[in-house]
């Protein structure tokens, strides 16, 4: 076991790991925070997406001793006030049916959308390729996404 | 027309904010506090043998490890239409990956540990892993015991053969109909099998109280029937099993039912006040859950002339694995209804459930009618093209129309299906020719048609509880699942509009078999409309004790008051406006300070009372087992590049007549998801198992489900609306039904673009590549 600390949803904490343990395990059952998904266990399905220091990250592809010093940002993180203009895009354009993977590609685009603020439709599909969704057919994702950056050029 | 309020409307989903801001709780994210154990399984590594020993002293060492089970712990079986299988295999085992035993430990990885140390020494059998093989004289038998199992009166089994259930359906004159033929088709069309895929993997936790009660909470589409199926297997009361089911991540038929969920049920029962979880591993998910069944379909269609189908014998062969007990009613389904969406007067089907040792087959989203109507509606473009009939033309003539019998007898229902034809016909351009301008690629166009009808026994019955909280807000009690599809928005949408209270302003809850009224199950896409139906009567019974108060304290006319803005009011009387917050749960004050009325609960119920299985079992003549079909058309343009044969739809249309579309872009929402999901079973998904039964891809890196990069360039959902006169506001069910039409029309298009027409799911670029260069030659 090791003592780590990170920030995670810019609260600093502090927790005890064993070396193998993924992050993914660590947030969900030591720190509570849940909207990470475990879908496949092997980065496939991409459901336990986290920005890691801005990036997009699979935790389940991360050992929890490599976030010490970071910063894990999940979709409790930028839940708290309000929801980002592209949560209430994804709402409104009903870009999610069950919801489990709802939150990896949220994290997953607004790491997209910090780099690129007008992406083209490629650039948006590419950045959830690693996200798989068995519901929507993505086509509900694709539209939030443009509507909502087509908006911002106002 | 009516004009409503909020049906019909694009309602916001009033589970979006859960669901997007990571507040949804799902199966896994239930904390159980310090003593839960967790469970592994042990899974048989061969497709068929005799369990000679089962050695667990290694793997009791393990430090964590708590007890380890097996079959002789459980020596129950269960099932939903048929009890063939044991909680954990018994005697013998039936398939790759079937559980053996149970490894308990307090974490996963100390169960995971240990389960790999327990020693089974199996006796091999012959494995049988072809349905036609399984049926051949001398097959080896999966179930020699068939004739005892417990089924349901409509399954008709074959002791003494691997067939479990045998549906047949016989019509008209089948000879006189191809005697009276111009020409007749005959061919062979296959399907392997499939699986769901839903992100979420299975999970479940039991817990059995110290006071002798089980309570589950599971991943589950079927919280009731879980309930029911625990209580009958585990022998306790109904009173004493509570399942609660929280938000599920995705089903597509793989959670409905009970499959993994007896078995931390069972675990619980023997370990008392722990709580006990199971959660799936991918590669688990893939290898023992239910899988789509694969099938071997014999069409022979006789057609005039002139274009009109004289006589079909259909014959359906199904690879339904080593279990049945919820598969055979895939097989049942289909084999009432393989006509297809059309008018046959001279019909035979048989549509045949196999016992494969194979992992088992269930409900997987279309229930067997995208099976079979990949043969089908291939088989109709051929027909027509042979006989130089505008396909379209051919569909069209021979379509069913509302009062025309269906093969087992039973009239058809309204249905806009040449509404359907016409609008994809005109969305994809139809006669327009396009020719590709890259020297390297073709393009093609495929149409077909697709109907469905909810599979489920005839008492199949849903409930609902409303109840008025003192804002006027509602909390709405029922339990079907929202899986995805907008389930508590619709329903709160049909209460809204009852009752004037915003969709908004209406809680509805995933269920707990304790607190929630009856609902069968979340299957069939029968939901909105058998739901609906409920909520609708349970929302009518509040309105009628809103209004009688509100009559008997203000002497008002009963039939002058009505409900509006979330006030009750008076058409004679324009001032009287009294809000509902002002007295639907603390009554309304009289004169003499007396209060009158009180809270207001209501409850509604619906059963199809007009369905029956009575059909003679040797034609399925007579009774009324569906309670009514879906239809709708689809077609796509495709570019196929002649070197690697890979296939890119470049537009696509769906039309499909949802009787009344409750709330539009939900519908659509299901179009673009069906879609994909459907174009992705025939253009690349595939179940491989190697010669001895293993499945060789149980994950997503070999078993390729559709990404981003692999949506249609142009998708047009078109929503038709032919009411359903039982429907709730004319709805009717829609969800299953987007993936039906992908792959005929897939199929249609190769042959379009390229001449060559496949017959075997799934189309991959390899294959027609493969096909390109055999046509060269």
């Amino acid at each position: 076991m090791k003592e780590i600390s990170f920030m995670l949803n810019s609260e600093l904490r502090s927790v005890s790991v064993e070396p193998n343990e993924v992050l993914l395990d660590v947030l969900r059952d030591k720190l509570g925070v849940k909207s990470p998904k475990c879908g496949c266990e092997r980065g496939d399905c991409g459901a336990c997406t986290v920005l890691l220091d801005g990036k997009a990250v699979r935790s389940c592809l991360v050992l929890a001793v490599e976030a010490e010093n970071h910063s894990i940002i999940t979709v409790e993180g930028i839940s708290v006030e309000k929801l980002s203009a592209l949560q209430e895009a994804f709402i409104q354009f009903n870009s999610f049916q069950c919801g489990y993977c709802a939150p990896g590609i949220i994290l997953a685009v607004t790491e997209l959308l910090q780099a690129h603020p007008k992406p083209t439709l490629e650039q948006i599909k590419e950045s959830i390729a690693g996200n798989l969704c068995r519901c929507t057919g993505y086509t509900p994702i694709f539209d939030a996404i443009m509507a909502l950056t087509k908006e911002e050029g106002k | 027309m009516k004009e409503y309020t909020y049906i019909g409307k694009d309602v916001t989903r009033i589970d979006g904010l859960e669901k997007i801001s990571g507040a949804a709780i799902y199966g896994d994210d239930i904390d159980f506090g310090a003593n839960l154990l967790h469970a592994e399984l042990v899974s048989s590594t061969e497709a068929h043998a005799i369990i000679k020993s089962i050695d667990i002293s290694e793997a009791l060492k393990v430090k964590g490890v708590y007890k380890i089970f097996t079959g002789k712990d459980f020596p129950y079986k269960f099932g939903l239409y048929m009890k063939d299988r044991f909680i954990f295999a018994q005697d013998k085992v039936r398939f790759v990956g079937e559980q053996i035993a149970a490894v308990v430990a307090r974490t996963p990885g100390a169960a995971k540990r240990a389960a790999a140390l327990v020693k089974v020494e199996y006796e091999p059998l012959p494995a049988v892993l072809d349905q036609m093989d399984a049926l051949a004289d001398g097959a080896t038998l999966l179930h020699p015991d068939l004739e005892n199992y417990p089924h349901v009166p409509w399954f008709f089994p074959k002791p003494g053969t691997n067939v479990a259930h045998w549906r047949k359906t016989r019509k008209g004159d089948l000879e006189g109909g191809f005697a009276q033929a111009d020409y007749i088709l005959e061919d062979t069309y296959t399907v392997p099998r499939y699986a769901h895929c839903a992100i979420e993997t299975h999970v479940a936790v039991g817990k059995f109280d110290y006071s002798g009660r089980l309570t589950v909470w599971s991943s589950s589409q079927s919280p009731h029937t879980q309930r029911h199926l625990f209580a009958e297997a585990l022998g306790l009361g109904h009173k004493d099993v509570r399942v609660i089911a929280p938000h599920v991540g995705g089903g597509f038929g793989g959670k409905a039912g009970v499959t993994m969920e007896i078995i931390p049920a069972a675990l619980a029962t023997k370990l008392k006040g722990y709580a006990v979880k199971l959660r799936y591993s991918r590669e688990q998910e893939f290898i023992n859950t239910y899988q789509r069944l694969g099938v071997v379909a014999k069409i022979k269609m006789g057609v005039s002339k002139e274009g009109k189908i004289t006589a079909l014998d259909h014959k359906i062969y199904w690879d339904a694995g080593a279990y049945v007990e919820y598969g055979a009613n895939v097989v049942n389904a289909v084999g009432l209804s393989a006509i297809g969406p059309y008018k046959i007067d001279n019909v035979s089907i048989d549509s045949v459930c196999i016992y494969t040792n194979l992992p088992p087959g269930g409900a997987y989203r279309g229930f067997g009618y995208s099976e079979m109507l990949f043969g089908l509606e291939s088989h109709v473009t051929r027909v027509a093209n042979e006989l130089g009939i505008d396909q379209i033309e051919f569909r069209r003539n021979n379509a069913i129309r509302v009062g025309d019998t269906t093969a087992y007898g039973a009239k058809m229902n309204p249905n806009g299906l040449l509404e359907c034809i016409d609008k994809v016909t005109k969305a994809i351009d139809w006669e327009h020719r396009p020719v590709s301008q890259n020297p390297n690629t073709v393009i093609g166009k495929g149409f077909s048609l697709f109907w469905k009808a909810p599979a489920m026994p005839p008492n199949a019955s849903s409930s609902a509880f409303l109840k008025f909280n003192e804002d006027s807000s509602i909390n709405l009690i029922i339990s079907g699942m929202d899986i995805g599809q907008g389930y508590q928005t619709v329903m709160a949408q049909i209460a809204a509009e009852i009752l004037s209270v915003p969709p908004s302003k209406i809680r509805v809850e995933t269920p707990d078999t304790d607190r929630n009224p009856y609902e069968w199950q979340t299957v069939a896409s029968h939901i909105t409309w058998s739901s609906g139906n409920a909520v609708k009567k349970a929302a009518i019974d509040a309105r009628e004790q809103i209004l009688s108060l509100v009559h008997r304290v203000y002497n008002l006319p009963l039939e002058e008051l009505y409900l509006q803005d979330e006030a009750v009011k008076c058409t004679q009387d324009p001032r009287f406006v009294l809000p509902l917050k002002d007295f639907v749960v603390d009554g309304i004050m009289t004169k003499d300070g007396t209060f009158k009325g009180g809270p207001i609960n209501a409850r509604g119920m619906f059963m199809p009372e007009f369905s029956s299985t009575n059909g003679d079992p040797e034609t399925s003549q007579g009774g009324h087992p569906n309670v009514h079909y879906t239809v709708g058309a689809a077609a796509l343009t495709v570019e196929i590049d002649k070197d690697t044969g890979k296939i890119k739809v470049l537009k696509t249309a769906l039309a499909i007549d949802a009787g009344k579309a409750l709330n539009p872009d939900l519908v659509r929402g299901q179009i673009t998801g069906g879609l994909l999901q459907g174009l992705a079973t025939v253009l690349y998904e595939d179940m491989r198992y190697d010669a001895k039964g293993k499945l060789l891809n149980p994950n997503f890196t070999d078993y390729k489900i559709p990404t981003a990069m692999d949506v249609p360039e142009e998708i047009i959902p078109i929503i038709v609306e032919v009411p359903q006169p039982d429907g709730p506001f004319g709805a009717r069910g829609i969800g299953e039904h987007t993936m039906l039409p992908a792959a005929p029309m897939i199929a249609n298009a190769v042959e379009d673009a390229l001449g060559i027409r496949i017959k075997s799911m799934p189309i991959t670029a390899e294959k027609v590549a493969m096909a390109l260069l055999a046509k060269k030659k």
